[in-house]
């Protein structure tokens, strides 16, 4: 018998874990970024069911319950100040307020990656042209951005979110480019090239495979600063228009009982950092579980 | 060393241009006539014309951006159309209050930022490690208008320590150093500084573990320095980066004061900000986002250079 013949009778060898797996099990060594997990899906599952899970209409008010305290019954965590349910509207707020924090972070590293690996691909003039464009949106500062695009399109949820989009592309269409430029000259996009591979199939077998990585953990990492801008500009006014439950905007509408009922006004306000700080402490053990500095 | 701090200073000009062009452009941005905060609803068609001439909107956008910027080099943004007052006016009055705000902030942020930063290196994966490094996540997820109005309840409503709002007694928009206007500054200044303290923290901490994991920190323990002696070179290494960390949250916070200044009634950029967007007042607006940009450009200048100066190893291309 052939050695060639012998080999392919062999039984094949154990596959090595994928990269993703052995991300995954190291994941879930870390007790903090699972914890961490658990409270978003959570999070996600009572945005989703929300009408399942909430004891009242959180858009039905009435004038004779205004403001009671968290403990009231029928009303675990009291009534705001137009006497609507307080827990209900806190529920129905995750739908909003998760949307209006991820959705700009996700337009954005379609955007974002798009115009960084279109840059750090192709390099030259349409390198300098694209980024130059972006470091002018470097020149402001995240929040008065934000604030300055809402302000000058008006309220809305649509306005908020093309806000905090622009906001969010230039960061990540800089950490795209500066992944793409590092992968581009390395020995296997030239093999690949050599072998006659298209500028299209390197794009996406070479530099997506090992750009999309660094810059899915980074755009995690944007969501904390998403909800809480999204939600800062529902408490400024603009973003979301009431009476929708969001949890920025009942923040602002709560801050007149402010003197009156304290530990109401401190709910939603709650609830956005819970949220932030699950986002920024799984963005963290993903990080180390993959391995990515910075 | 001169080349690259005049390269960079050059480099900078094209970016104050794109400024100007994003902040003129927002004004065109805007839905609906620019005219609609001054002109009542019943207004004839030739008292619109009569004003679009007189603030210069009947004329083709190259033609009003250019003479906006020439204007605005010359130091006039422009007149608010709400009050009528001239926005340089306005704007210059108010950056002194955010600055002083956003200045004593950055201090704290940056006074407890590097002590946990430090700590935490020092003490890495130790318990004292995780605690400070856990205040640092929540420094950066903490929304700060909420942390300041959870302030305003205990420390104003609760415990009648300090005033809730204003920059000082009376209403007082003009800073003076005496304890009736520190004593409004302390609690928006406290509520701010959390956030740098939590980003200078958790670079700090990075650095120091790094510096200290170099050969040249066994070197010198070696050579038989005192502890204390090291732990001057790792601030010796530190410092150029924290600076930096420091000057550009400096930056961000003079941007990003309007949700804090807002919370605490601070007669700043943030009040005027407010202002202008809900009387929908578009040079105000203008003027007051361009002064922000170009503080926050030149900062970025300064910390650039400085650091530079600071840290002759960095070479930059």
């Amino acid at each position: 018998m052939l050695l060639a013949d012998k080999a392919s009778t062999l039984p094949p060898v154990a596959r090595s874990p994928g990269y993703w797996a052995t991300v995954w099990r190291r994941f879930r060594r870390d007790p903090v970024a699972m914890f961490a997990l658990a409270v978003i899906l959570t999070l996600v599952l009572v945005a989703i069911f929300a009408p399942y899970i909430a004891p009242q209409d959180p858009y039905k008010g009435m004038s004779l319950r205004r403001l009671r305290p968290p403990g009231t019954p029928g009303f675990p965590l009291g009534t705001d100040e137009l006497g609507r349910d307080m827990l209900s509207r806190l529920i129905y707020g995750a739908r909003l307020s998760l949307f209006m924090g991820v959705t700009p972070v996700i337009y954005a590293l379609f955007i974002g990656s798009a115009i960084g690996i279109a840059a750090g691909y192709v390099g030259g003039w349409v390198n300098t042209v694209l980024m130059r464009t972006i470091d002018v949106f470097f020149a402001f500062p995240s929040v008065l951005l934000a604030i300055a695009l809402s302000g000058a399109l008006g309220a809305g949820i649509t306005n908020g979110l093309v806000s905090l989009t622009v906001v969010f592309v230039p960061p990540i269409a800089r950490v795209a480019e500066s992944v793409t430029t590092s992968v581009r000259t390395r020995d296997y996009v030239e093999a690949a090239r050599a072998s006659g591979a298209s500028a299209f199939t390197i794009i996406r077998v070479q530099v997506l495979g090992n750009v999309l990585g660094p810059i899915f953990v980074y755009a995690m990492s944007l969501i904390a600063v998403s909800m809480i801008l999204a939600s800062g500009l529902s408490f400024l006014g603009l973003g979301v228009k009431p009476p929708e439950p969001e949890w920025g905007l009942m923040l602002n509408t709560l801050r007149t009982a402010i003197y009156t009922q304290p530990l109401l006004c401190a709910l939603p306000g709650l609830m956005i950092f819970i949220t932030s700080i699950s986002f920024n402490l799984l963005t963290d053990g993903l990080r180390s579980a993959m391995d990515i500095k910075a | 060393m001169l080349i690259y701090i005049a390269k960079r200073i050059l480099y900078t000009l094209p970016i104050m241009l794109g400024v100007m062009i994003v902040c003129f452009a927002l004004v065109h941005l805007a839905p609906g006539d620019p005219l609609v905060s001054v002109l009542p609803p019943d207004a004839s068609a030739q008292m619109k014309q009569q004003l679009m001439v007189l603030y210069g909107f009947d004329r083709p956008y190259y033609e009003q951006f250019l003479r906006w910027i020439v204007r605005a080099l010359q130091g006039d943004l422009g007149s608010s159309i709400a009050t009528n007052r001239p926005v340089a006016t306005e704007v210059f009055k108010a950056v002194g209050n955010t600055l002083m705000l956003s200045a004593v902030a950055t201090f704290i942020g940056f006074a407890l930022g590097t002590f946990f930063g430090f700590v935490a290196g020092y003490f890495r994966d130790t318990f004292i490690d995780k605690f400070a490094s856990f205040l640092s996540v929540v420094g950066v997820s903490v929304p700060h208008y909420w942390l300041g109005m959870i302030l305003v309840i205990i420390f104003a409503a609760t415990l009648g320590w300090l005033p809730p709002t204003g920059a000082g007694p009376g209403g007082s928009e003009n800073w003076a150093w005496d304890w009736e206007h520190v004593r409004h500054l302390i609690l928006p200044a406290v509520t701010m500084s959390v956030i740098p303290m939590g980003i200078i923290a958790r670079t700090v901490r990075a650095l120091v573990a790094e510096i200290l994991s170099q050969e040249f920190i066994a070197g010198l323990r070696a050579k038989g320095l005192s502890e204390f002696g090291v732990f001057m070179h790792v601030v010796k290494n530190t410092a150029p980066t924290a600076l930096a960390v420091m000057g550009i949250q400096l930056g961000y916070l003079l941007g990003g004061s309007i949700l804090i200044e807002t919370v605490f009634s601070w007669p700043g950029t943030g009040g005027l900000l407010n202002a202008a967007i809900f009387q929908r007042d578009l040079p105000l607006l203008q003027g007051t986002i361009l002064v922000l940009a170009l503080f926050f450009v030149i900062l970025n200048l300064i910390v650039d250079v400085m650091q530079t100066m600071l840290d002759p190893r960095i070479q930059r291309s």
